[in-house]
């Protein structure tokens, strides 16, 4: 007997593990569709989602851009009438596509979260310059000197730092980075 | 005098000093004491969340705990800030195993979070802690009428905490009218402004962003009201991007809440960091000074309509 989970109970059990409500009692009404601000760019609408993972369409959603395009706004959890915690499903499915690898080209949503990871490990508090290059060349040239151009007049009004800031105990904050995830590849390169 | 743990977060530091600047200059005049958290680390924002849910927990933790060992609850400017420390406090509470792993964690700095402190938004402390009459009371330099768009933005009213009014809340309104200044009713006020999506889909950023500038100019907005760094950069700094992506002509001052309740206070422009804006807060100033003017339109809207 095949005991693997379907791909609807991962992302159920996934979603369990980290205290979300499971999307069981979905009833497809549609209201977080009509309420996200952001779903004239999603492939699938956060209803039709939520149908695809029900139905196993694993590929499908593995390929959909509906969660990168989610800006973790929480308007669609204070309307939905089953109260499901439907931004915690978004993040549920970035994490496991980023652990199964499988993310449409393009979308620089994973390299962002990495470098951020990257980043605080290095000095415990964020940087915006460092986090420039993950995304700034897929913009293009044009991209490029409009972002150039922003953050130089930030510069001019001192808003952005030189150096980039460090905690005091930097030590023991990696250390206690390194007790919830097994990231020594992580913090050598930081260093 | 009240006391709290201060935790500013990493924009305070320099691309949103003017907030850090003008929040501990309305504490000072309302009488607070905000003791800023010794070595705090950065909280880790939404990007944090999908990679590692654990692990932002425990940012949000050690400052937490850097908070309880002082005994004092933790107030923040920066909503994303709020909104991760607010609910890891809940989440540890709920679940012990969780809050176990991350003490085991926090020793190496020789920390514990037991989780018997509070978390507020700034803007709770001033609306609740302090309130509105009092501050009514505080106002030394009516802002004269002059019209000012609060924006809620996303972290500071969602999720919902508990039973609260998520739909159309009043309290930044009521903080606006205690200044003298003339509360804008708009309906985009607690529509996310693309926030982290300007780094990840610029796109879909920028056109909610312009939304949400044209709907505040459309109702009469002199000056935009916000009370986190983020929403504050992606609506002023990116205002001329999204001016040449849309052909729109917006040039509209984008302040920290505590720069304008501060000038109420009698603080200085100086003192509330005023100064470092990307679009000019001049007209703004000029206002709030003429005490003669009589007219409370703002310089932005397009259609009179008398
Ligand atoms: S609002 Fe809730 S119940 Fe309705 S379709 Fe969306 S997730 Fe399902
Ligand atoms: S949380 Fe995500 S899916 Fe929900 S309304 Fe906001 S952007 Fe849309
Ligand atoms: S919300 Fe952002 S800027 Fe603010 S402390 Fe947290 S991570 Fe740093
Ligand atoms: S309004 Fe924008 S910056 Fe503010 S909380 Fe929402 S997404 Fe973040």
């Amino acid at each position: 007997m095949d005991t693997r989970p379907t791909f609807y109970q991962e992302i159920t059990n996934m979603m369990y593990a980290t205290h979300g409500d499971p999307i069981s009692t979905c009833i497809q009404c549609g209201t977080c569709s009509g309420t996200c601000p952001v779903v004239e760019f999603m492939d699938h609408t956060p209803r039709d989602l939520i149908g695809m993972i029900r139905a196993d369409l694993k590929d499908e959603v593995l390929a959909s851009n509906t969660y990168w395009y989610c800006a973790s706004c929480f308007h669609c959890n204070v309307r939905c009438p089953a109260h499901i915690d439907i931004a915690d499903l978004m993040y549920t499915l970035k994490r496991y596509s980023i652990w199964k690898n499988q993310y449409p080209e393009g979308l620089i949503g994973p390299t962002f979260a990495e470098t951020f990871v990257k980043m605080i490990l290095s000095g415990g508090r964020s940087y915006e310059p460092v986090l420039a290059p993950a995304y700034i060349f897929n913009y293009g040239l044009q991209g490029f000197l409009n972002e150039a151009l922003t953050a130089t007049g930030l510069l001019l009004k001192g808003r952005i730092p030189v150096l980039p800031p460090r905690i005091k105990r930097l030590d023991n904050f990696r250390r206690m980075v390194g007790h919830i995830i097994p990231a020594s590849n992580l913090v050598g390169e930081a260093k | 005098m009240k006391a709290y743990a201060y935790f500013p977060g990493c924009s305070l530091e320099k691309m949103a000093l003017s907030y850090h600047q003008s929040a501990l200059e309305c504490a000072r005049r309302l009488d607070l004491e905000f003791q800023e958290l010794d070595d705090w680390n950065c909280c880790g924002t939404t990007a944090y969340f999908a990679i590692d849910q654990l692990l932002s927990y425990t940012l949000s933790a050690r400052n937490l705990a850097l908070a309880e060992k002082k005994k004092l609850d933790m107030v923040t400017p920066c909503a994303g800030c709020y909104k991760n420390a607010y609910f890891t406090n809940v989440t540890l509470k709920r679940d012990a195993d969780l809050a176990e792993h991350i003490n085991e964690a926090l020793k190496e700095d020789d920390l514990h979070y037991a989780g018997t402190n509070q978390v507020y938004h700034l803007l709770e402390v001033f609306c609740n802690d302090v309130g509105v009459q009092e501050i009514k009371k505080r106002v030394t330099q009516s802002l004269n009428s002059l019209r000012v768009a609060p924006y809620y933005g996303c972290q500071i009213v969602r999720p919902r905490k508990d039973h609260e009014e998520v739909e159309n809340p009043r309290y930044f309104e009521d903080l606006i009218a205690a200044t003298g200044a003339t509360p804008v009713e708009y309906q985009l006020k607690m529509r996310c402004c693309g926030g982290s999506l300007l780094i990840t889909s610029r796109k879909a950023a920028f056109s909610m962003a312009r939304n949400l500038l044209q709907n505040a100019m459309d109702n009469g907005a002199a000056v935009i009201a916000t009370a986190c760094p983020m929403c504050q950069v992606n609506l002023e700094c990116y205002q001329q991007q999204i001016n040449q992506e849309f052909g729109a002509r917006f040039s509209v001052p984008i302040l920290y809440f505590t720069q304008l309740l501060g000038l109420a206070l009698g603080a200085s422009p100086k003192e509330l960091g005023f100064g470092s804006e990307l679009v000019s807060a001049s007209a703004v100033l000029a206002q709030i000074r003429n005490k003669e003017t009589s007219t409370t339109q703002s310089p932005y809207i397009r259609h009179a309509t008398s």
